[in-house]
């Protein structure tokens, strides 16, 4: 039996209302039933789940990845891809603390790209609620930065 | 070697870096658009960073973004792919500037290259066989213009210096019509690459697209790997190329071969890159170089054993050729499918989910592609989603196990071109050789 004619059998299923399909030919059958994976009874034809790639859980340079929590509340997120600094300065107070109000236009942070330094503003007035990365992070596009409430 | 490299680049190619790289115990960085997460390489890779928006624009093509990431990663050194800023000479400077190594020829190199009547030039002063054409940029002056055409004789094509890949070119076939196709030309040049310049050529009607592996290490080393063959095209896209090419005796390849590698030293390259020509009538017409390693470098790869990323690597972390020309033996033979996520007959893109996928295998098959059963194709790039490539003792072989290979190749949910495919390699111009770059398009015109 091969791959085409198990491909036919599983179309049948799937437009019929049949729930399962069980088909011998000679020594070999196959089943097919509605909701399962393809299983040959015979050695010959083994089962081809349709594989999806096991992927390696991708280490982030930054702490905030998708299998985080989800985030509640409005987030500002990175325009761009570089270093977080809390503050203005090595020195100086941070920008902002969690419990702080802020408006909007307020800096946050400072994202370096290529020696720039780049001032991350509030886009809406609030409280921060949370502060997602640390002094010195590694920022990609788009990740999550703070939480404004 | 290298310590860490930016991948800078999706799909396929971005793939195919990360696994030379991990032969190498190179770590690697996977910069992706917000629409590539789920690219394979980007689950494979050491670290990732998403640099921006999935528009080329704002991503693959943003070189701050690229090499911010590579200074947060601290990694050493960015490989660009094909495509996208390969052969950006102001992105290679930047790269450079900002203390990276960039995994190809030097800025100067890609911009000579890059200018068309500059490239010609280069490739004259150092004996390598030109079309024979005006010899530098035409100017307004008509009855200059039509001295060259009369010189060189109809047909002639004019094409913009700032252009290449097949864009910014018009054949013109009488005196009539030369004056206003030159100026049509060059309007179009100056609003799509920015640059007006146009030059003139020799137009052959019945070319093969024959051209050149090289690979130098900026160190005074440069050898050939033979040629391919890529007249398989359709609007100037290869579809099929193939390596060797068929009729091609040793004796010209090692002649040929020989002019690009001294054009290479003359110019002091540095990295992998492929001399494109024309071939009609046993005479190769050099018509453009390309700085970068190219989509169809596998077949090349098989006929000789070479890696050639890893040896782009190599040469990239200060090392001299891994071979000499004496090393490369030319055995076999190999033949690329190029599989697009589009209709086989209307060529509209289908981008979507892959719900159904099962590779080829065996013998002498080597599929080189990013997808897998349940990932979506983005629609914000290009259609190409996978390399079919088999290799055999000789071409009957090849072509047996590409059929084979087509046959067994499932991608159900998008639409693809493998019956395209299947069609060209069933087809008798194609299977006996030889066949021009009309041929394909030629072809699908007759079965409209």
């Amino acid at each position: 039996m091969d791959i085409r004619k198990i491909k036919k059998l599983i179309e049948l299923v799937e437009e019929s209302g049949i729930n399962e399909l069980e088909i011998s030919e000679g020594e070999e059958s196959v089943r097919i039933s509605r909701g399962g994976s393809v299983v040959a009874a015979a050695p010959v034809m083994q089962a081809a789940p349709v594989a999806a790639v096991a992927p390696a859980a991708p280490i982030q340079t930054a702490p905030a990845a998708e299998a985080a929590p989800a985030l509640t509340g409005h987030i500002v997120r990175s325009p761009m891809v570089g270093t977080f600094y809390a503050s203005a300065s090595p020195d100086a107070p941070a920008f902002v603390e969690v419990g702080q109000h802020v408006n909007a236009g307020d800096t946050l942070c400072i994202v370096e790209a290529m020696k720039m330094m780049n001032q991350i503003e509030a886009d809406k007035s609030g409280v921060i609620k949370e502060i997602l990365a640390q002094n010195e992070d590694a920022i990609e596009f788009d990740q999550p930065l703070f939480i404004i409430e | 070697m290298l310590d860490k490299v930016v991948i800078a680049n999706r799909g396929e190619i971005a793939l195919r870096i990360l696994r030379a790289c991990k032969e190498l115990g190179i770590k690697t960085v996977a910069v992706h658009s917000t629409a590539d997460k789920n690219l394979k390489h980007v689950l494979l890779a050491d670290e990732t960073i998403c640099i921006g928006k999935a528009s080329a624009l704002d991503s693959y093509l943003n070189a701050p973004a690229i090499i911010t990431a590579a200074e947060v990663t601290n990694a050493v050194a960015i490989h660009p792919g094909y495509g996208f800023l390969a052969e950006n000479a102001d992105f290679a400077e930047q790269v450079e500037k900002s203390g990276f190594a960039f995994i190809g020829p030097k800025a100067e190199s890609i911009r000579i290259m890059g200018d068309k009547v500059a490239a010609i030039q280069a490739m004259k002063s150092a004996g390598v066989p030109c079309v024979p054409g005006s010899d530098g940029p035409l100017t307004d002056d008509e009855e200059i213009n039509k001295a060259h055409a009369k010189r060189i004789g109809y047909p002639v094509i004019v094409k913009a210096a700032g252009g290449g890949g097949g864009r910014g070119m018009r054949v013109v076939r009488n005196e009539e019509e030369l004056i206003d196709s030159i100026a049509l030309t060059k309007r179009e040049a100056g609003t799509i690459f920015k640059n007006d310049m146009v030059y003139m050529e020799k137009f052959l009607e019945n070319p093969r697209h024959v051209e050149i592996q090289i690979i130098a290490d900026g160190q005074g080393g440069a050898i050939h790997l033979g040629e391919r063959d890529c007249s398989m095209q359709r609007r100037h896209q290869k579809v099929v190329e193939e390596a060797p090419a068929p009729g091609i005796t040793p004796e010209m390849r090692a002649k040929i071969g020989e002019r690009c590698c001294n054009a290479c030293i003359e110019i002091n390259y540095r990295g992998a890159g492929t001399f494109e020509f024309l071939y009609e009538n046993g005479e190769f017409y050099f018509i453009e170089m390309n700085t970068r390693i190219q989509v169809e470098h596998p077949v090349t790869e098989m006929i000789t054993g070479v890696d050639l990323i890893k040896e782009q690597l190599r040469v990239a972390a200060g090392q001299p050729l891994s071979y000499t020309q004496e090393d490369i033996k030319i055995a076999g033979h190999s033949i690329e499918c190029r599989i697009n996520a589009e209709d086989p007959r209307t060529f509209i893109p289908s981008p979507g989910k892959i719900t159904r996928f099962h590779p080829p295998g065996g013998m002498g098959v080597r599929w080189d592609s990013h997808i897998y059963a349940d990932y979506s194709v983005p629609p914000h790039y290009d259609s190409m989603i996978g390399k079919l490539i088999t290799y055999g003792d000789n071409r009957d072989v090849a072509i047996a196990r590409m059929r084979n290979a087509l046959s067994e190749l499932v991608i159900d949910g998008i639409k693809t071109n493998i019956t395209l495919h299947q069609d060209i390699l069933n087809d008798q111009g194609f299977v006996n050789g030889g066949a021009n770059i009309h041929y394909l398009e030629t072809k699908l015109a007759e079965t409209e």
